[in-house]
């Protein structure tokens, strides 16, 4: 019996040419800015302008303008710390992992998703400083520095300074895969640049790229190495962002399964934000050839995994508190449940358990207005998830008399809102004026040949 | 190369003489003067420190701060930069008093500690004698005399008022408060010589007139007994807050706790019935609290009356308004099998109700043992009828001298004081602010504050305490004696008469042989009392038959809605009003502050439909007898359904930034008879209609019940008890592969070896009444920010120690929901709240900069200036004690009413050994390190080691009832070892006492703070109140 493979779907259609990528990619860069770009530009440095107006008053008056209190000392601000970072790990994930498993289709989308990533992970940084109640001392102390206080050193105990650590390797590690990529791009513009203005620009960016044979080998050996470097920090990084909480005494903080429970949850929220992303660029840039349907039910199909995960980790959670017979700890479950903070909780169970069980259909998961729609709703829940774990968990702890409500002020929705102002800012710049799909890497997955030998 | 050369700084040197060799190796060649606080010679060089404190208050009180330090030219002797000295001296305000040692650092006073040596008060003070040394630094007191509105001289004033007293037509009337100043009286009387047409009326905000006039138709004497609660067995208050408000507190606190104290030798302990409306402190503390309305006291007291009658062989009297109450009943068979050490109270200001509790006392042999009239207390003195008869003849008045009073305000009678002060034409007030009453006077005598006076006073008939100033005059102010002495042209100063009354009538009372009158006067003034032995008879003459007719006055039992108005024990009577620290303080009931509000019971607040949410609800429109208010509600478990209550002191109009406006002015409501009695229940023509308008009301405490949980409050019946000593206790255990253990005995962590040292604190929740006390110390004495109302509605209060009030549930612990509902008669417990000190911290583990770490002496200490303000540890202290700066509490216009940091008056009041910290740091209890410190470097100066109870915290200092206990766990003889029965271990120590735990024990923090359980004197345990545990 003989059998005879598959001819596999090809990963880029539309039967493009290296020369049609070359066009197709860097035409974005070299032609004037829309109109739709500049709007959403627009856009973007107005949430930038409201939010930074907020982070002015946080700096100015104190931690004081966010709702915080003596029982909530956290909420939005570690909330959206955590979001953030995990948003950052979908970028990672393609870019290494799915590297060293040689996915090739991941080539078309991790350009974009490792932009992705270090936005996020920009936007994430903002809020450990911006916690802090002294964040001009913040921003320094929190290093191991030298200093002349005498034997004064940072605590090595503390989860904090291990998040110190890892976001910050994690950040220039990202930033380094990322730039290293963008290198022969940045070269092929230079290349075709025609004026001198951009053509130093991108000249000086290209680092003096020669496409030399040594030249791509030694960039392809670069590329699997960060890969190799870049592999642990997709577990380490949530890992121990997770143990912000992990390590704590809180009832519903405390809890050996968040760093399986987190990365995957990170993971979950970095796809969803990552088809957010692709859906509206393909559609702006006409790039449907690059970033398919296929790929897209890709991506959705790690978040049905991804999501069942983090469902099992929420019933695993319930159970284990129950189980353990710790009074403070089933109570915590419960009141996170069906305590005043039950719609937090509800939204966090519909929009990351029950909405990704949605893509078992494959006419759900092929949508791309349905994509679009669950990839918003999963990150909303990955959202809720973080608010339900850090309030909920703090507003009701060991002793009843300091039970409290937390209760945003506009300072709270207006640093988020800033992040989202430097995020969308960050990435429409990339967009206009970085190539924004890798086009080394993807030429070397057209079909040349098949299509038209036939 | 060898060295040739010699260089000599002088002869000496080159000689070598001993003079020089002597000093040669010290750091500094000359005798250092090192501060010697001796107690003695800092009370003869006073004076000199009153030279500097005059230098230090005016440099702070110019206009222009001078914001250099400089350098004595000729130092005051014992005035040593960072050396603290001590005066004795008495608090006063109003009719209260109480004897206190005023802590004072480079000639300031900063803190108020209570006087070890008085009988009168037990040592302790209370929240108000506490905060009244910020009262001093008010920027808002008088600067200067003043005469129809234009500042004047005093010579100026004394010449017009001289000239009005001499020509004014018609009666003059000097108004005060209670005095008890028995030289003050003399200059009244002096004043009284001088002019024939003036009048003494005194009258009393909290008025006990009606029990006065009470023990003067039984007793022959109208004046208020002292109690020795420490004595009773049983103790029945029908509505009387003796814990809280009541008169004394200190001492009632003191020997209340006295009589509740437990340990292996004494396993009895008094018990507390509580018969009221409201639910007070001493409601709170009862064993038995039942919940009745205002109008059923005298049925109450009247049937009490007639069973104890009944079973002594008094004089049963028929038709009596009569009740039928099971625990009335148990009450009664109690104080018989207590006669003689039981004690009956009623805070009823009803001249016939008093009657027949006078009578029940006197039956049961409680007159003469337990309450005494010989030693009767002078606290309490005025007479409602007669200053009902002076405000009805005040508009044909000559003239009125308002004493330190603010009747305006705080007498129900004010409105038309107000309005007759419109025709008076001649009217003084000599209180040290502006208020409701001095603003409608023409002269303006402004007193000194009372640490910048002299006086007497004698609290206790035969018991005399004195005053002296701490700082001289801020302001241009005079002691009001001294204008009284210069207005009748007596020609002598006010301390020159209080120490001849001293030498002609006090000094022969002294035992002790007496060298000369100095010497004596010295010994006074140093130890702030004098209290001469007398042989006390305790005979009484009694007469009963005055019973009979006041039985016909007893008020029966209403069905009406009842409005009880009280005094609360935080801004109290209202004189301190504008002092943010009293009105910051969580009302020790209902968590609330800056705010009064009806209380109403739970059942009644559903009835009108009120609508609660975190912190608001609705308001009402009360209307009592046409007088009316819309103020908020305030649901409150344990009033009784059918009655409301409201507390006085708050709806200031003009008491100053801080105080006016805060609240709702109740004094209005308070009835006043034909004859001017007072009555503070209202049983008739109160009304009220809900309203749709919301209303925040600021409450530290929101979540009421503590849901059973047992790793907090462990406690116990007394027969379990004497049963079991470790009955109540909760022994959480850890599952080992070795089998069940102790959370102790699992650790990942090594423990700490301590060598030297090793501070703990014990709090006895069985002698904690709650009362709060402590919290204002612990904010003295730490610099702790006031935040506003604004940012307490946030939940941002800055408490270092807080008290924490759970009420009973009677949920049987199987519904979560159920459980956060308080019983509508609800047991209550308090439990102190501060840094546990933990010895496996969880807050030092998580810090990124190691800015809170652990001391060698077991201490968590907090470092300020490394702190990033990260709150981590805030989130991971179990105890939720941490604190953090959210704002710039100083020098902050928005934080105006943290007077102690936004003025340079106001910061005089700050302890300069406690940092005032700054924005985005975290804080908390430090257990007085500073001192510890100076308890240490003092020991360590005389060469020995800290003597036990020399080094103690704030609050364990202020605590009237001594439920707080700080001291060295490694010290085998401090009281704090051998009270928890101290065990030194491996990993820290371990208390062996029965009833000691530590709060969340299983988390194995390990506390350096024990509590011990708290034990009812009850005959069985509320059931729901523990179930779920």
């Amino acid at each position: 019996m003989s059998s005879e493979s598959v001819i596999r779907e090809p990963l880029i259609t539309g039967g493009k040419t290296v020369h049609d990528v070359t066009e197709d990619i860097s035409r974005r860069v070299e032609e004037k800015p829309t109109k739709l770009w500049m709007l959403a530009m627009t856009i973007s440095l107005g949430l930038l302008a409201v939010g930074a107006y907020t982070v002015f008053l946080l700096l100015w008056e104190g931690i004081g303008m966010w709702g915080l209190n003596k029982t909530v000392g956290w909420a939005w601000d570690i909330t959206n710390f955590v979001w953030w970072v995990g948003i950052g790990h979908a970028g990672t994930l393609i870019s290494a992992i799915l590297l060293l498993f040689r996915q090739r289709w991941r080539m078309s989308i991790n350009r974009a998703a490792e932009a992705m990533t270090i936005f996020a992970v920009i936007c994430a940084l903002q809020f450990p400083i911006l916690h802090t109640g002294r964040p001009w001392l913040a921003i320094y102390w929190m290093f191991p520095l030298p200093n002349t206080f005498g034997s004064l050193w940072v605590n090595f105990n503390s989860p904090l300074l291990w998040d110190v650590f890892a976001i910050s390797t994690y950040f220039l590690v990202s930033l380094i895969f990322w730039y290293i990529g963008l290198i022969p791009d940045f070269a092929t513009i230079r290349d075709r640049a025609k004026n001198k203005i951009s053509k130093s620009i991108y000249g000086a960016l290209s680092f003096g790229w020669d496409g030399a044979a040594k030249t791509w080998s030694r960039y392809e050996t670069v590329a699997l190495v960060l890969a190799g470097l870049a592999t642990p920090l997709v577990l380490s990084v949530h890992t121990i962002v997770s143990m912000d909480f992990a390590t704590s005494v809180i009832p519903g903080w405390h809890t050996t399964i968040f760093p399986p429970y987190f990365v995957a949850g990170a993971i979950f929220s970095g796809f969803a934000m990552v088809l957010t992303l692709m859906i509206v660029t393909r559609k702006v840039y006409k790039l449907e050839d690059y970033i398919t349907i296929q790929h897209l039910e890709m991506m959705n199909i790690v978040i049905i995994i991804t999501g069942s995960i983090v469902g099992v980790a929420y019933l695993t959670e319930l159970f284990i508190a129950w189980y353990s017979g710790v009074e403070a700890e089933q109570y915590a479950f419960l009141n996170r449940a069906t305590g005043p903070y039950w719609w937090a909780y509800a939204a966090m169970m519909t929009c990351n358990v029950v909405s990704p069980q949605l893509f078992w259909f494959k006419k759900i998961r092929t949508n791309i207005a349905a994509t679009f729609v669950l990839s918003i709703v999963v990150n909303i829940g990955m959202w809720f998830e973080r608010f339900v774990i850090i309030v909920t968990s703090l507003h009701r702890d060991f002793l009843p008399s300091s039970w409290a409500m937390f209760y945003p002020t506009f300072v709270d929705v207006g640093v988020y809102v800033f992040t989202f102002g430097l995020f969308f800012t960050c990435f429409f710049l990339f967009a206009k004026f970085f190539p924004v799909i890798n086009m080394a890497e993807v030429k070397s997955i057209i079909k040349t040949t098949g299509e038209k030998a036939k | 190369m060898k060295e040739t050369k010699k260089y000599w700084k002088g002869l000496e040197q080159l000689q070598k003489t001993p003079g020089f060799e002597k000093y040669a190796n010290k750091e500094f060649a000359q005798e250092l003067p090192l501060g010697d606080s001796d107690g003695e010679t800092s009370r003869r060089d006073f004076l000199k420190v009153m030279g500097f404190g005059v230098a230090a208050a005016s440099l702070a009180a110019c206009e222009t701060p001078i914001k250099k330090a400089i350098p004595y030219v000729k130092k005051p002797v014992n005035v040593d930069p960072t050396i603290a000295n001590y005066f004795a001296s008495t608090y006063h305000s109003g009719s209260d008093q109480t004897s206190v040692v005023v802590k004072t650092r480079e000639g300031r006073p900063i803190k108020i500690e209570g006087n070890k040596l008085s009988s009168v008060t037990g040592g302790g003070t209370s929240a108000q004698i506490e905060a009244s040394v910020l009262s001093l630094y008010d920027q808002e007191r008088l600067k200067g005399p003043a005469a129809k509105g234009k500042e004047v001289s005093w010579e100026e004033l004394d010449a017009n008022i001289k000239s009005e007293l001499a020509t004014a037509s018609g009666p003059i009337y000097l108004v005060t408060n209670s005095l008890s100043s028995p030289s003050t009286k003399k200059v009244i009387e002096g004043f009284k010589n001088k002019y024939a047409s003036l009048s003494h009326v005194a009258y009393d905000q909290n008025s006990v007139s009606g029990q006065l006039d009470a023990n003067l138709a039984v007793f022959g004497k109208r004046a208020l007994p002292s109690y020795d609660y420490s004595k009773a067995k049983t103790i029945v208050s029908f509505g009387y807050d003796f814990l809280g408000t009541g008169v004394n507190t200190p001492l009632a606190n003191k020997q209340f706790a006295e009589s509740r104290r437990l340990s292996a030798s004494k396993k009895e302990m008094s018990r507390l019935y509580s018969f009221e409306s409201i639910l007070s402190l001493t409601g709170a503390n009862a064993d038995y609290r039942t919940p009745i309305r205002a109008s059923e006291q005298g049925a109450y007291i009247t049937s009490l009356y007639n069973t104890i009658a009944k079973e002594t062989g008094g004089q049963v009297i028929d038709g009596l308004p009569s009740i039928d109450n099971q625990i009335l009943s148990k009450a009664a068979s109690d104080l018989l099998h207590a006669k003689g050490s039981s004690i009956v109270v009623s805070g009823s200001n009803d001249a016939s109700i008093q009657m027949f509790v006078n009578a029940i006392n006197a039956m049961l042999g409680n007159i003469g043992a337990t309450i005494d009239f010989e030693r009767h207390q002078n606290i309490r003195s005025g007479d409602d009828k007669a200053f009902g008869q002076f405000v009805k003849q005040l508009s044909s008045a000559g003239g009125v001298i308002f004493y330190n009073c603010n009747p305006v305000y705080d007498h129900p009678l004010g409105s038309k004081i107000a309005a007759s002060l419109k025709n008076i034409s001649f009217s003084v007030a000599t209180t040290d602010r502006m208020d409701e009453t001095n603003s409608l006077v023409s002269y303006l005598a402004p007193d000194h504050h009372y640490l910048e006076a002299w006086n007497d006073f004698e609290p206790v008939h035969g018991k005399y305490s004195l005053s002296q100033p701490a700082i001289s005059n801020l302001f241009n102010t005079r002691q009001v004696q001294d204008s009284l002495l210069s207005w009748a042209d007596m020609g002598v100063n006010y301390y020159d008469f209080l120490r001849t009354n001293w030498a002609e009538n006090l000094a022969s009372l002294s035992k002790k042989s007496i060298l000369d009158f100095d010497a004596f006067w010295e010994e006074c003034l140093h130890d702030g009392i004098f209290e001469p032995e007398t042989v006390v008879t305790n005979e009484v003459d009694m007469d009963l038959s005055v019973l009979g007719k006041a039985a016909f006055n007893i008020t029966k039992p209403s069905s009406f809605l009842e409005l009880v108005i009280f005094e609360n024990g935080t801004v109290g009577n209202g004189i301190q009003s504008n002092n943010p620290w009293l009105q910051e303080m969580s009302d020790p009931i209902t968590k609330a502050c800056w705010d009064n509000y009806l209380t109403v019971s739970p059942k009644q607040v559903e009835e009108w439909g009120t609508e609660l949410g975190d912190m608001t609800t609705q308001m009402v429109n009360l209307t009592v007898n046409g007088q009316s208010l819309k103020l908020p509600v305030l649901p409150q478990p344990g009033q009784k359904y059918g009655t409301v209550g409201l507390a006085i002191g708050y709806g200031r109009s003009v008491a100053g930034k801080v105080g006016n406006q805060v609240g709702f002015n109740a004094y209005p409501m308070i009835n006043v008879d034909e004859g001017g009695q007072l009555d503070f229940n209202i049983y008739a023509n109160v009304t009220v209609e809900p309203t749709d308008e919301v209303y925040a009301i600021a409450q530290t405490q929101t979540h009421h019940t503590f849901m059973g949980r047992g790793n907090v409050i462990q406690e116990a019946t007394l027969s379990e008890y004497q049963k079991d000593p470790q009955a109540g206790r909760h022994m959480p255990k850890i599952a080992t592969s070795e089998g069940f253990k102790k959370p102790t005995a699992v650790s990942l962590w090594k423990g700490h070896q301590y060598a030297n040292h090793h501070w703990g604190l014990m709090i006895d929740l069985n002698s904690c009444t709650g009362c709060g006390t402590c919290s204002i110390a612990c904010q003295t004495e730490n610099n702790i920010s006031v935040i506003g109302k604004k940012e307490v509605l946030n939940r941002r209060d800055m408490a270092w120690i807080r008290i924490d009030r759970y009420y009973s549930s009677d949920s049987n612990g199987d519904s979560y929901a159920d459980m956060e509902i308080a019983a509508e008669n609800p047991e209550v417990t308090f439990q102190p709240m501060m840094c546990q000190h933990c010895n496996n911290a969880s807050c030092e583990t998580v810090c990124p900069v190691a800015a809170t770490t652990h001391s060698s002496e077991g201490l968590n200490q907090m470092t300020y200036n490394r702190c990033i303000g990260t709150r981590y540890c805030a989130n991971n202290c179990p105890y939720k004690v941490r604190r953090f700066n959210w704002f710039k509490f100083h020098d902050n216009e928005q934080f105006g009413d943290n007077l102690a940091m936004n003025n340079d008056l106001g910061k005089m009041v700050l302890n300069p050994d406690v940092t005032v910290r700054s924005r985005g740091v975290i804080e908390k209890c430090s257990f007085c390190v500073q001192r510890i410190q100076s308890g240490k470097l003092e020991a360590k100066k005389e060469g020995r080691r800290p003597v036990d109870g020399e080094i103690t915290t704030a609050c364990a200092s202020s605590c009237p009832s001594e439920a707080l206990v700080f001291g060295d766990m490694k010290d085998p003889k401090s009281r704090i070892s051998k009270m928890l029965q101290i065990k030194s271990m491996d990993k820290g120590v371990e208390a062996q006492e029965p009833r000691a735990y530590h709060v969340l024990e299983e988390l194995r923090e390990m506390p350096n703070v024990w509590y011990l359980t708290k034990i009812r004197n009850k005959d069985e345990k509320k059931e729901a109140a523990n179930a779920h545990s």
